[in-house]
């Protein structure tokens, strides 16, 4: 063996046994329990959802809601500041989730109003109009970076929800042309409605001291047919034990406390022994909280939750730091609620638009028949190989294990995620990649039969296909690259596996190959066709 | 061992023939397509699929007789299939229908369908598997699988317009196009559900056809430089035929697997493998009948001398054996 054929054979061995430990040894070290370190069985090819069975969820951001939010809030720090500027208008009113209008300026006050909206309002673009009446639209630019921060907040709050359940390996992420998507998948979680509800839920909580109500109607709280200034009405449960219908209450528009003002939110038990949620506000709320419920003792302090009184206890005295929800609920569901709270609020509302449930039996049924299909496809492979081209076929059989080996290695140590269709992917770049060997075997025989030394021909034939390979392998490259930029999922993780799998395959057909023949060769001067054996 | 020792079958001879029989095929897919349509994967069109196991064993007929009475609109639109292993006794129910996208109502469609067996008394049952596409999803995979596919034919015709001749590309893109068109047509003739995995295995098939095609062309290329007083047409035929054996022995194990997937693989891969088998098979077809072709109508009957100017392909392992290899052809093609 000379030198060079010697440190290629050293080289090929060295992949083959690092690829193996990665991609192939912690899957026999999983099925027959043989020792494994940690970090090893950690890199193991991890299976996708469609293998493990659990739920693959698709989510929108309704991103309005968190502009409609904004414009509102812009909107009441107009009205504020006109009302102590004492300039009078006729109405303001919200047109769309960026947009908002102010009527009835009488033309003396323009100059005023426009000096005082300019003072405000700073990220709407203010529109002119002959009769006293303004539209206020929100700069594209802020809306965008609105939309954004939206959207990242819901994952983040997904993600803090998601662990705060326990699940493991979540995978959370963003997705869609307008980034305004996000993809839940929960492997091994059966409870579906569980986890949908609390994934979906606003968590918005606000605490507001009750002005009129709680009564059965909502006209019956309105003024003069009007809601007053200032106040809200909301709906919620009557208050009194057995009764499930409506009531209304009228609230102060402006919440004393907030969900942001949270510490932390946790399952108890009210003096019922009741199931309850308790929290506690961090020192900023407790201030503003303390002085409040302070001022308002003996009035009515509405817990509102998602737009809906919970709850709407007498204060009995000043409040500083603790308070407690309760309801009807069930022990499960004041867990449920902490957790919501306790992760945070989502800014904007959130609907699913794609929900996916496999069954635990369901992905061992694709499992069985994906696994049976690839061994028969690759033994039918080497079969014809080992027929048709005899000993060499030996060769072009090491090589095709060799590229499994490697790929396997390979999809483990990025962390890929096995799924069905990736298994097909995986089992066809194999069918396809034995093509290459067939190239040169062929190749070989046309050299051979050209009546040229068994050497030469072996280096004719590598050296003239070598650059067929380049080209079919780069146009294949081509198609994977636009495949992976538009795909989504699984898409993506088909072109990721024919990606690594041209690659390996590059490698093993060519220098693994020519390798062995070198090694069979050896050092004999005139080696004979039949050595070959192709 | 061979299956092919020195061939010499003009191919080029059936070109017209071939292009007819591909244009019979293309139109009558286009028929069916606008008449029937192309069925689309739930991930496509959107809607409600339950799978449901069954304790006692129940046929399809009662499922949909259950599901015409029970369920609201009845089961017109509905598509029943037995799913997986006959002695599971699963049962796929497939409605175009969602329940609203906001709350948690996306799961009323399903509960419906649900709700439509028990009253039939079909024994009791446990789901095992939901999927609920709603209707804005559909739309954007669409666009964005058409973008891959004609973004990466732009990038195989100026990568083959370069390292070959434009021609060579122009060959090789109308030859994946026809075998994109022939694989939908003969999904639309067997009515296999376009999905997302079938999607995969059509985009698979434009490689694997470029990938034939380029053998070839590659053939073509080597051989133009040592036959140029030869038409194109004969030297396309001898290319072909030197690569014969290599394009039936490639098809053949891509075949095999495709095969093993589509018989063994499960109800999950039925049309991912069966777009496979027929993308193989029309790609193979087509780099010799329809991009060879395309190459000999372009470059006509001429002798090949004035268009030789094909970049080198660079042999570094054997540049004097190339030398010695150029000089016979030319002496046996002088010879012949």
């Amino acid at each position: 063996m000379s030198s060079t054929v010697r440190w290629k054979f050293i080289t090929i061995l060295a992949v083959f046994i690092v690829f193996g430990a990665v991609g192939v040894y912690p899957i026999a070290a999983q099925r027959y329990h043989l020792p494994a370190p940690g970090w090893l069985m950690d890199k193991q090819l991890k299976l996708g959802l469609d293998l493990k069975g659990g739920v693959h969820l698709v989510l929108r951001v309704q991103t309005d809601d968190a502009l409609k939010s904004e414009t509102q809030t812009e909107m009441e720090r107009l009205r504020e500041e006109l009302t102590n500027r004492k300039i009078p208008f006729t109405n303001v009113a919200l047109v769309s989730p960026t947009q908002f209008r102010v009527e009835g300026i009488p033309p003396d006050q323009d100059a005023a109003f426009r000096a005082a909206a300019t003072e405000t309002i700073t990220n709407y673009d203010r529109g002119s109009s002959a009769t006293g009446s303004y539209p206020f639209t929100m700069k594209p630019n802020i809306a965008v970076n609105l939309r954004d921060e939206s959207v990242i907040q819901a994952r983040q709050t997904i993600e803090r929800r998601v662990n705060e359940l326990g699940v493991a390996e979540p995978s959370i992420a963003q997705q869609g042309a307008n980034g305004d998507q996000i993809m839940v998948q929960l492997p091994g979680v059966s409870d579906v409605d569980r986890a949908k509800s609390i994934i979906q839920s606003t968590g918005r909580l606000e605490l507001k001291i009750v002005e009129q109500g709680p009564s059965p109607t909502r006209e019956s709280l309105l003024v003069n047919g009007q809601v007053p200034n200032g106040m809200e009405l909301v709906p919620g449960s009557s208050g009194s034990a057995g009764d499930s219908g409506t009531s209304w209450y009228m609230l102060r528009a402006a919440a004393a406390v907030t969900g942001r003002d949270l510490r932390t939110a946790r399952p108890s038990l009210d003096e019922n022994n009741q199931p309850a949620v308790s929290f506690s506000l961090n020192s900023d709320g407790g201030r503003r909280f303390g002085k409040v419920t302070g001022e308002n003792i003996g009035r009515q302090l509405a817990i509102v939750l998602d737009g809906r009184v919970q709850s709407a206890p007498r204060i009995d005295g000043r409040i500083n730091n603790d308070g407690r929800i309760y309801g009807s609920f069930t022990q499960q569901e004041a867990a449920d609620l902490a957790l919501i709270l306790r992760s945070g609020s989502l800014q904007a509302g959130l609907t699913y638009l794609e929900e996916q449930v496999i069954g635990p039996t369901l992905g061992a049924d694709s499992i069985r028949s994906g696994v049976v299909a690839s061994m028969i496809g690759l033994l039918s492979i080497v079969v014809f190989m080992l027929v048709y081209y005899k000993l060499s076929g030996v060769n072009a059989v090491v090589a095709l294990v060799a590229n499994l080996v490697i790929l396997l290695g390979l999809m483990a140590y990025i962390g890929a995620v096995m799924t069905l269709p990736g298994i097909a992917g995986f089992v066809l770049t194999m069918g396809i990649g034995v093509d290459s060997n067939v190239l040169i075997f062929e190749r070989i025989k046309e050299e051979l039969e050209a009546q040229r030394g068994v050497r030469a021909s072996i280096n004719a034939g590598f050296g003239r296909v070598f650059w067929t390979l380049v080209d079919t392998h780069i146009a294949a490259l081509i198609s994977v690259a636009f495949l992976f930029q538009f795909g989504t999922g699984p898409i993506r993780g088909f072109a990721v596996t024919l990606f690594y799998g041209l690659m390996s395959n590059l490698f093993t057909s060519i220098f693994v190959s020519k390798t062995l023949f070198e090694l069979v060769l050896g050092n004999r001067a005139q080696p004979q066709t039949a050595t070959l054996s192709i | 061992m061979h299956i092919f020792k020195h061939t010499n079958f003009d191919f080029l001879k059936w070109r017209v023939h071939a292009i007819v029989l591909s244009w019979v095929i293309i139109i009558a897919g286009a028929f069916v397509f606008f008449t029937r349509g192309i069925p689309l994967g739930i991930e496509f069109a959107g809607g409600t699929s339950v799978i449901e196991k069954f304790e006692q064993p129940v046929s399809i007929q009662q499922v949909r007789q259950a599901i015409d009475k029970g369920f609201p609109g009845g089961g017109s639109e509905a598509v029943i299939n037995s799913f997986g292993d006959p002695a599971r006794n699963q049962v796929m129910i497939r409605v175009p229908t969602v329940g609203a996208e906001s709350g948690t109502a996306l799961t009323t469609t399903a509960n419906q369908v649900e709700n439509a067996l028990r009253q039939a008394n079909l024994g009791n049952f446990s789901r095992v598997g939901t999927q609920i596409v709603g209707p804005a999803v559909g739309q954007e995979l669409r666009g964005k699988a058409l973008l891959a596919t004609v973004f990466s034919l732009i990038g195989i015709l100026a990568y083959l317009a370069f390292r070959f001749q434009f021609s060579f590309g122009v060959g090789a893109v109308v030859a994946t196009i026809h075998d994109l068109l022939i694989t939908l047509a003969f999904l639309a003739f067997f009515r296999y559900d376009l999905t997302l995995n079938v999607i995969a295995a059509i985009l698979t098939i434009t490689g694997f056809s470029t990938n034939d095609t380029i053998v070839i062309f590659d053939r073509i290329r080597e051989n133009l430089r040592s036959m140029r007083r030869d038409s194109m047409l004969h030297v396309i035929n001898v290319s072909i035929n030197q690569t014969l054996g290599r394009t039936v022995i490639t098809s053949g194990t891509a075949f095999l697997t495709a095969l093993a997937l589509f018989l063994f693989g499960g109800e999950v891969l039925h049309g991912f493998a069966f777009t496979m088998i027929v993308g193989i098979i029309t790609g193979t077809y087509s780099s010799v009948f329809i991009a060879a072709a395309i190459v000999s109508f372009w470059r006509g009957d001429a002798p090949t001398r004035a268009a030789s100017h094909a970049p080198a392909t660079a042999t570094p392992a054997a540049p004097a054996q190339q030398q010695v290899q150029r000089k016979k052809t030319t002496k046996k093609a002088r010879a012949s």
